[in-house]
């Protein structure tokens, strides 16, 4: 049977594939789009544990209201991310993150 | 939901995943990941959260990919070449960082007091629930106490009733939220036209 334990094993999966994505690739949209992967790993485990934690006989809808914060504050994240990356690609004309060393010691 | 579904569709998301983490063409890695979306997306549904399903494909699988692949065709980004200048350190420094924590979640999720628990050991009892709803007096909900009744889990109109009562005063910040990032990507995206371009 599927057990809250493995709700969460695929979401530790899925939060670890995007951790190695943030540190191993080079494109910042790819490892903004792993940023956005690991966030959605996290509602997965918030969603689990919402509806295993039934509460007067209904999911705790507590967990999903911080699920349906967690989307909408992640939407604006992507908007202005992708504004920064854009005008960053402006000046470097590269997405690549070794571009980026003007605060190089 | 059966086990073979579940299985299918961890896959899935799994598996389109590490393809966003391995792909060469970007084009590629945010396609992946909106298929990744929409396998979640089905993990929610399977946890009768019908509302954040939804939400999940309109937002994430719908409008955040197609802003990503937006600017990925505006920047013209051409793939990786293969065998470049791979970093390697950094890849195995990943791998190694990902695995362990890997690991670490999965022992510490089979040690939760709750974490044996199914669908099946954790029921929603809708009868039970409507009970408690028709006691709330004022703030009872004829919808929901109906759809209850019936048997049918009221799941967008609970969700809109914790957002709107409990949690009135943050969806308004959320919204504050919105409009100042809206603002900020304008204020940002802007050419400064007596500026030198830098």
């Amino acid at each position: 049977m599927i057990t809250l334990n493995h709700y969460l094993i695929v979401s530790g999966i899925l939060f670890s594939l995007g951790l190695a994505g943030v540190i191993s690739r080079r494109n910042i949209l790819i490892i903004f789009m792993c940023l956005e992967m690991m966030l959605s790993a996290a509602n997965l485990a918030l969603v689990a544990f919402s509806r295993f934690n039934v509460t007067q006989g209904l999911p705790d809808y507590t967990a999903q209201a911080l699920v349906f914060f967690t989307i909408t504050v992640a939407a604006a994240e992507v908007a202005v991310g992708l504004a920064i990356i854009v005008a960053l690609f402006r000046t470097k004309q590269s997405v690549e993150v070794e571009a980026v060393t003007k605060l190089h010691g | 939901m059966p086990p073979l579904l579940f299985y299918l569709f961890a896959l899935i998301t799994l598996g389109f995943g590490l393809n966003v983490v391995i792909a060469r063409n970007p084009v590629t890695s945010a396609l992946s990941l909106a298929v990744s979306f929409v396998g979640l997306a089905a993990l929610f549904l399977s946890l009768d959260a019908y509302f954040i399903g939804t939400l999940q494909v309109l937002v994430y699988a719908g409008a955040v990919m197609v802003l990503f692949l937006f600017i990925i065709m505006l920047m013209d980004i051409k793939a990786e070449v293969l065998g470049g200048r791979a970093n390697l350190s950094a890849m195995v420094a990943g791998v190694l960082v990902a695995a362990i924590l890997a690991v670490q979640i999965a022992t510490v999720s089979g040690r939760l007091s709750q974490s044996e628990a199914t669908l099946q050991t954790a029921p929603l009892q809708l009868s039970e629930a409507a009970k408690s709803w028709e006691a709330r007096g004022k703030q009872n909900l004829p919808t929901i106490s109906r759809d209850l009744k019936a048997g049918n889990l009221p799941d967008a109109k609970l969700m809109g009733e914790t957002l709107f009562s409990k949690y009135a005063f943050h969806l308004q910040m959320v919204g504050l939220l919105l409009l100042v990032g809206t603002v900020g990507v304008v204020a940002l995206s802007k050419r400064d036209k007596e500026a030198s371009p830098s």
